[in-house]
């Protein structure tokens, strides 16, 4: 490999400079982020068709949700993508420290969504209010209800792999973590926590369409 | 040339772990080469199996239920195990890189977990195969894909994973394109191959995501019986159709553009003049992309759609006629007074412009409405797309195999026989595929292992040629194995075609294994043949 003694450890062999490579991995963080968009596009598709058939039943369906927890969930991850922010802010004015306790905080936040999202998938689980085939919730509020299973069925699979989602980005900024503490990442290269960050807005952004679609239908 | 020219990509680093963990995208591309010749050949003898059995009336050799099998996987094994990995995945990876001067593509960790995830996903689909096939036909249509008990999950659930390998392709293309040219290489002076590729790679990250979910849709349909897809449960056997050809459709994109970038090359290299309307090419790459998105509805007209809707599809059909149109009349201007050679390449470039053009135009047939419900689901829909895929994409991956297997491997193979092979391809092709016109406009359904009498002298006449076919791709690709032996060893620095674009003017064949062995200097455009004078080093 030809490139100078000067060139920093963490520049790959091949890209000129370190400015080509955070542009690269920044532009590539972007693709990748339209492809999450059409991913989510096609079941917000299906979630519009099913909609405009089935109006009367989305809205009596939604009603079933737990909007308390839902407006909680997303309260928390707006303020993750925040701290995810100011870890990026923090790392770029040199502070190490607060960088990690940011990168912490957006973490355990992460882990409240997913248990906030547990506590609610257990109740739904319990009263039977689940997905085609086992649906069996039969309260009161349902009797004139045509197909709550159908709102069932698009809630779990677009809530779900949002979860997964958050779930992955907590594997990520845990890696954000390790690399910040080993000193990998500071003030000259800190590219994974921007493009983690990109992603972790994304999942953010992504919940803030899903919270009013189902939770807030009327 | 320096004094390190028995150094290349291929003889260094030495080691099978040297291979199989390899960032290098050149050695990657030869992965993606090997895996996808071996699916073409499981697929091309699926294929004559079929012809065998349609060769007569009645159940000659196979059962309705492997005949349903056979259909299938010759489908989704071609398309998705070979098609659409192979051609960004093998000649992609190879050439892009050293197309624009880059050391390597963008992401190269990322490259090789692509092609990971496709060899696991081809896991998924061997199995398939092993445990009795699938019959539900490639596109998995519900409501059958949800109550067949073939291997409806393994083969999707497959699909679904090597999607993720074709995401992370155009993504590591789209990203090199933007960022890694090197000074100079302005996006008017890129080769068309890589406009080609950039178009494909756009379509593959927008349009994969969609199948994606798709898939999972089918699959949870299956386990969880979700009803999105059932009526009895308040769903739509139709949106599944939208949601597959919604991939689908822009899919074909991603199968042809490439071969329009191969054609690309071929064409002004071959015939030693400058691309005609270079521009108009690479605009009518991105135009066929973008409109390859809205055109989903001519694969349903006879689904249940609204009138409406049919008639809108139906006219933005006909749009991708126009871009497509451009390319042909610019192939064949660029042609016009230039000294065309009829080496192998350029031969397979000409069969690909007579076949892929009686395939474009058969689809215009297909895109009316009218004809579309009588021709629905009959064998000229076979016949049509067939001249598009196998006529158009694999005559120019067979064309291109030829054009850069010098610069590949720094050998050369028989001329003369692989000569012969493409004129047996394309001779072969037609009497294969011509007569399924015919059969389809008579009315004979596809999809049967039988039919009634009065098909059979097409029949007949159609699997005669297809051992033509068979035989001459098989020896085609034997003669290209059989050239990799020592004594074909070309000349490092030679430039066979005397092409202008930087894999061959700035590197040697085979290719140092960073590329190039200093940074390399941008110096003529791609096909600058009223400027520079560069001469072919083959001997006639």
């Amino acid at each position: 490999m030809s490139h100078n003694s000067s060139s920093p450890d963490f520049l790959h062999h091949h890209f000129h400079d370190v400015d080509q490579q955070y542009q690269t991995s920044k532009f590539g963080m972007w693709a990748f982020i339209l492809t999450e968009v059409l991913t989510f596009g096609g079941l917000f598709v299906a979630y519009t068709v099913y909609r405009s058939w089935y109006p009367e039943m989305f809205y009596d369906a939604h009603l079933l949700l737990d909007v308390q927890k839902g407006m909680l969930n997303t309260i928390v991850l707006i303020s993750s993508s925040l701290t995810m922010a100011l870890a990026i802010w923090a790392i770029q004015k040199k502070n190490k420290k607060l960088s990690l306790w940011m990168l912490v905080i957006t973490w355990v936040l992460a882990l409240g969504f997913l248990g906030i999202k547990y506590l609610e998938y257990s109740h739904k689980f319990e009263v039977g209010q689940l997905p085609g085939i086992f649906y069996s919730y039969m309260g009161p509020e349902v009797v004139n209800i045509d197909n709550p299973h159908i709102f069932f069925g698009i809630y779990f699979i677009m809530t779900g792999l949002h979860g997964l989602h958050v779930a992955i980005g907590m594997g990520l900024i845990a890696w954000l973590i390790y690399l910040t503490k080993k000193d990998k990442l500071h003030s000259e290269y800190y590219t994974p926590m921007e493009t983690v960050g990109i992603f972790w807005h994304l999942v953010d952004l992504i919940w803030i369409y899903l919270f009013p679609l189902f939770y807030l239908i009327g | 040339m320096s004094e390190n020219q028995n150094i290349n990509y291929l003889n260094h680093p030495k080691g099978i772990m040297s291979w199989l963990l390899t960032l290098d995208h050149k050695r990657i591309g030869l992965m993606y080469l090997f895996s996808g010749i071996i699916f073409f050949l499981i697929g091309g003898l699926l294929a004559l199996g079929m012809r065998l059995e349609l060769a007569a009336p009645g159940n000659d050799f196979v059962s309705n239920d492997t005949y349903n099998s056979m259909y299938t996987l010759h489908g989704a094994i071609m398309i998705f195990l070979f098609i659409i990995p192979a051609i960004p995945g093998a000649l992609g990876n190879i050439l892009l890189p050293l197309m624009v001067g880059a050391k390597d593509v963008a992401f190269p960790r990322l490259n090789l977990a692509s092609f990971y995830i496709y060899s696991f996903g081809a896991l998924f689909a061997i199995y398939t195969i092993v445990n009795g096939g699938v019959d539900t036909g490639w596109t998995f249509y519900t409501p059958y894909s949800t109550q067949s008990t073939s291997n409806v999950v393994p083969m999707t659930l497959g699909i679904f994973i090597i999607g993720f390998s074709s995401i992370l392709t155009g993504l590591n293309f789209i990203a090199t394109v933007h960022k890694m040219r090197v000074p100079g290489l302005t996006w008017y002076k890129l080769p068309l191959f890589v406009w080609a590729l950039y178009g494909t790679s756009l379509v593959q990250i927008t349009a994969t995501p969609v199948l994606a979910i798709t898939m999972v849709l089918l699959i949870l349909e299956r386990f969880l019986g979700i009803g999105i897809f059932d009526p009895a449960l308040g769903g739509d056997p139709v949106l599944y159709q939208h949601f597959f050809w919604f991939y689908s459709h822009p899919a074909v994109y991603i199968m042809i553009l490439p071969a329009f970038g191969i054609i690309s090359e071929i064409i002004p290299v071959h015939s030693r003049k400058k691309v005609w309307g270079y521009k108009f090419i690479a605009y009518s790459t991105l135009s066929i992309a973008f409109i390859g998105f809205l055109v989903w509805g001519h694969h349903m007209f006879t689904s249940g759609q609204s009138v409406f809707s049919q008639i809108v599809f139906s006219f933005i059909t006909y749009f991708v006629g126009i871009p497509t149109g451009v390319k042909i009349f610019s192939w064949i201007l660029t042609m016009y007074k230039g000294q065309v050679s009829f080496t192998t390449p350029m031969i397979y470039a000409l069969a690909f412009l007579f076949l892929f053009t009686i395939g474009g135009l058969t689809g215009i047939f297909l895109g009316a409405v009218a004809l579309d419900i009588h021709l629905h689901d009959t064998y000229f829909v076979v016949a049509h797309f067939h001249y598009v895929m196998q006529g158009g994409t694999i005559i120019a991956f067979l064309a291109g195999l030829h054009h850069w297997w010098p610069k590949s491997f720094g050998k050369m193979y028989n001329q003369k026989i692989a000569s012969l092979c493409a004129l047996g391809v394309f001779i072969g092709f037609n009497g294969t595929f011509f007569p399924q016109f015919l059969l389809g406009l008579r009315g004979m359904p596809r999809r049967y292992a039988t039919y009634s009498d009065q098909f059979s002298e097409l029949h007949t006449y159609s699997t005669f040629w297809s051992t033509i076919l068979g035989l001459s791709i098989f020896i085609a690709i034997l003669n290209l194995m059989w050239s990799l032996r020592k004594s074909n060893k070309l000349d490092p620095g030679s430039n066979p075609w005397g092409a202008l674009t930087m894999e061959w003017t700035h590197t040697s064949s085979p290719p140092h294994p960073h590329n190039f062995e200093s940074d390399p200097v941008f110096t003529n455009g791609p096909y600058d043949y009223d400027k520079v004078i560069v001469e072919p080093t083959l001997k006639k």
